[in-house]
């Protein structure tokens, strides 16, 4: 097995459909060493390691080791190199045996009595990283720690040199982030390369001798941890140094909306995801949600448009309690809701447009009469819905899959709107999504303020955030690192809070 | 590194965009074109002239008087249980216990017909079975419903495990408790008082009540799919269940109503078979030939529409009826109607892939290195 010294990734660059994910990267890691890669979501930095592991192949660039330019074409090839990837989501047999599960893959694997030889080898690996695994436990008995234990495990059976771990804390408790930390030294004393993927600065700044900062493809900065400070991390993390430049018209401060007061939501593994979270929104208010996906906003979302359960606390609007009522309950209440994953959840792709168009609505006494729907005025609808939200759409009478995703949340947008609701819920409803239809978006919601409406935008581009909100809150594991004014100049650590490195005192 | 020159294809596979009628049909005649060409050399093999055995298959259905009354006989449970079908599958609700929402609709229609059928006019008996079969039908459908969304057990087993519960259940009444007394031992019930037995168009064994509720019903339960809300919802949550979550559709209830109704038209269709043809119960297999199992490929190729159910149910009866005329007048075995069946059923699913998707392919060379 060839020992991996040094290795360098060159310009490496990657499109999507011609969007670039990756654009000129540049990175290097050597023995002994760990390196951070740090970004928010849509970075481009699962995309790189995907490179690396074979997983994709690059538009341009080379990949070195020990100097000599490699290709890796599959993700075998790259085991075969001794590259090592412990995705975040791990790649387990439930069913199985902890030991079954490692023996699987292995090459040396005997096909009779396969345990009895890689059990002995577990226990070596155990005794010389010091983590107990008990190989005969199955896979869904374990917890997310010894799962990792076992993706890493998996990973030094093949021969890793190097090994890539992919938001590996995200789903542990702090005790097992400890241990895990102290495992990835211990591989790192023993000449170990590794790259750990985050978006956490403390943990960066904890276990990481270098660090490279990526935003939106590119590489935007280089540092040794001990160098550098957080502020500037979290300066190159967001690109650029926060700019205030809010073209919104004053809205005068009205009547309360929407009133969350202490509400605790439990996500579906069973852990809190958000955690005692209060606060309100006014008519003629965009109030935005800042932070990186996964830290509770869909929980929080979802328990206010009633897809979900709150544990305690409560929600009003307009006075009234809705907490955890059904979704029809909530948006006749006026609550409408845009979603995240359009497709996933906003439409039914196989209907025709303008039975997409009434979705939600279609109990209304307008689209409903006598328990027959009345097509004549959901047609009617639905073409003034077409004309008015801009959706490019040969007719109404095409599936809804076959229009592009801009026009497909535009249709939904308009939906929601339609209906004048109290509260519109937005949740990233730009993403993905070219210029033009992004824009035009955006103008819808802040239409809708001026019109009275109170919005709630949950976003992880800020630039979006800054643009149209008048309040915003920084959202960090199930918890709010702070609500300010959108004037308020603390923003600019708006880094620091969405990382979990500073808390802010509420201005409001 | 060497560089062999080998060319390579490889397929290439996209979503078709736009999806007009004329392929629709286009694709529906070519994969039964395919689905034939395939029975054809399966026929051949036996040492059958294909044409021949197509040509009695035909004639012995469609192309003959006595062909017409048997296929159109054969239809009646096709087409009321396809419906049924078409409305489960619609809410991807995969039913696979017609053939059991059949016999219990047919063991609850007798025994009211058995029980009250000596005291009651005609009018009275006859609405009341059907009403106990489609009840019975729709009880055996419900069950796997509910055991679906409250203990995520999948249905393909529960409906399935169901039929034999019920043939098991219903030997038991045959030759137990409901034994007839003027059967001279032989495993039946006792006929049906004459109040309770269906009438038949004269010269034929097409008890024509049934005929007309399945055509009613066919018509009435497109009606409720195209045209009304619970349609619409039902039609929502086949597509996307969480979109139908997300717009408010209660999920339990929708899936409830539509085991009921999908359970219930096989129950009518029990009644009719039991009423209209024997008269009296015996075994399972008797009572039913298979059409639950027969009607998943009924309701399949009308393209889950339950008013196209009619012509693809008369359809199948038809080859029902020509495969008993080819087993008696060519001497191939009983199973050459199923295999029939199953043939035409891969090639129409296969049609419905080249329908959604645009298939391609692509010859390359081998990437420059």
């Amino acid at each position: 097995m060839k020992k991996i010294e040094h290795l360098e990734m060159v310009d490496i660059s990657k499109a999507f459909h011609g969007i670039p994910a990756n654009d000129q990267i540049r990175i290097s890691v050597r023995s002994g060493e760990i390196l951070g890669l740090l970004g928010e979501n849509g970075a481009g930095k699962t995309t790189l390691m995907n490179i690396l592991y074979g997983l994709y192949q690059p538009d341009s660039g080379d990949i070195n080791i020990n100097g000599k330019p490699v290709k890796i074409r599959s993700p075998l090839e790259s085991i075969q190199l001794g590259i090592g990837m412990v995705h975040q989501h791990f790649m387990l047999v439930q069913n199985h045996t902890a030991g079954e599960n490692i023996a699987l893959g292995y090459k040396q694997t005997p096909f009779f009595f396969p345990q009895k030889k890689v059990n002995d080898r577990i226990v070596h690996f155990s005794r010389k990283f010091n983590f107990v695994i008990d190989p005969q436990k199955k896979v869904w008995q374990l917890s997310a720690g010894e799962q990792q234990r076992i993706e890493i495990i998996k990973a030094l059976f093949n021969g890793a040199e190097l090994l890539i771990l992919d938001e590996p804390t995200s789903v542990l408790t702090p005790q097992e982030i400890k241990d895990l930390f102290v495992i990835l030294q211990k591989m790192k004393a023993e000449g170990h390369l590794i790259i750990l993927i985050s978006h956490k600065l403390d943990e960066i700044m904890e276990l990481c001798d270098r660090v490279t900062v990526l935003s939106k493809g590119k590489v935007t900065g280089n540092a040794e941890t001990k160098k550098v400070d957080k502020k500037t991390l979290a300066r190159m993390m967001i690109g650029r140094d926060v700019i205030f430049n809010i073209e919104k018209e004053e809205m005068p401060k009205s009547k309360e909306v929407l009133e969350v007061n202490h509400l605790c939501v439990v996500g579906d593994k069973g852990h809190p995801m958000v955690k005692d979270i209060s606060f309100n929104i006014f008519q003629n208010e965009i109030f935005g949600i800042a932070g990186v996906s996964g830290n509770g906003q869909r929980e929080l979302v979802e328990a206010i448009t009633g897809l979900r359960k709150s544990d305690t606390g409560s929600v009003h609007i307009n006075g009234q309690n809705i907490t955890n009522v059904s979704p029809r309950v909530a948006y006749d209440s006026g609550i409408s809701h845009v979603p995240e994953e359009r497709i996933k959840f906003g439409i039914a792709p196989g209907l025709y447009l303008y039975e997409n168009a009434i979705l939600k609505q279609h109990h209304l006494e307008k689209y409903t009469k006598n328990k027959f729907l009345t097509y004549k005025n959901i047609k009617e609808h639905t073409s003034h819905l077409l004309k008015t939200f801009q959706v490019m759409a040969p007719s109404i009478h095409v599936q809804t899959k076959n229009l592009s995703g801009g026009n497909i949340q535009k249709l939904i947008l308009g939906r929601e709107i339609s209906q004048a609701p109290s509260l519109l819920v937005a949740s990233h409803p730009t993403y993905g999504l070219d210029v033009g239809a992004t824009e035009y978006l955006r103008k819808q919601l802040l239409k809708r303020r001026r019109e009275g409406g109170a919005v709630l935008l949950v976003s992880e581009d800020l630039e979006e955030i800054f643009e149209l909100c008048d309040r915003i809150a920084v959202i960090f594991q199930g918890e709010f690192m702070g609500i300010l004014d959108a004037q308020d100049s603390r923003l600019a650590d708006i880094g620091m809070m969405m990382t979990g490195s500073t808390r802010i005192e509420s201005t409001l | 590194m060497s560089t062999k020159q080998v060319m390579m294809f490889k397929v290439n596979v996209t979503d078709r965009i736009k999806i007009t009628p004329k392929i629709s049909v286009l694709t529906l005649l070519a994969s039964l074109g395919a689905g034939m060409v395939t029975i054809g050399i399966i026929f051949l093999l036996s040492g059958v002239n294909p044409l021949f055995a197509f040509y009695k298959i035909f004639s012995g259905s469609f192309g003959s008087f006595y062909g017409i009354k048997e296929t159109i006989t054969k239809a009646i449970p096709l087409i009321l249980i396809g419906g049924g079908l078409a409305m489960a599958f619609r809410a991807k609700f995969w039913n696979i216990g017609a053939e059991s929402q059949l016999l219990m609709g047919a063991i609850s229609g007798t025994w009211v017909g058995l029980s009250w059928g000596p005291h009651l006019p005609a009018v009275v008996i006859v609405p009341l079975m059907f009403l106990a079969g489609f009840a019975g039908g729709a009880l055996w459908g419900v069950i796997p419903a509910i055991l679906k969304i409250k203990y995520a057990i999948n249905e393909v087993i529960s409906t399935l495990m169901m039929n034999y519960i019920c043939a098991e259940f219903m030997i038991f009444l045959i030759v137990g408790p409901w034994k007839g007394k003027t059967k001279f031992g032989f495993p039946y019930t006792d006929d049906l008082p004459a109040t309770a037995i269906l009438g038949l168009l004269p010269g034929s064994r097409i008890h024509y009540v049934t005929l007309l509720l399945a055509i009613i019903s066919a018509i009435l339960l497109a009606i409720v799919l195209y045209k009304t809300r619970f349609g619409y919802e039902v039609r929502v949550i086949g597509e996307n269940p969480e979109a139908g979550r997300y717009a408010g559709i209660n999920f339990f209830k929708t899936t409830l109503i539509i085991m009921a109704i999908s359970g219930g038209m096989a129950g009518l269709a029990g009644v009719g078979e039991a009423a209209g043809i024997h008269h009296y119960l015996s075994y399972p297999d008797s009572i039913s030939s298979g059409y639950g199992y027969t009607a998943i490929i009924v309701a399949w190729l009308a393209k889950l529409n339950p008013l196209f159910v009619i012509v693809s149910g008369l359809f199948f009866a038809g080859i029902l009826v020509g495969g008993d005329a080819i087993q008696i007048s060519l001497g191939l075995p009983a199973a050459t109607v199923e295999i029939f069946n199953g043939t035409l059923l891969v090639f129409l699913i296969m049609g419905d892939f080249f329908l959604k998707h645009k298939v391609r392919l692509v010859w390359s060379k081998p990437n420059q290195t």
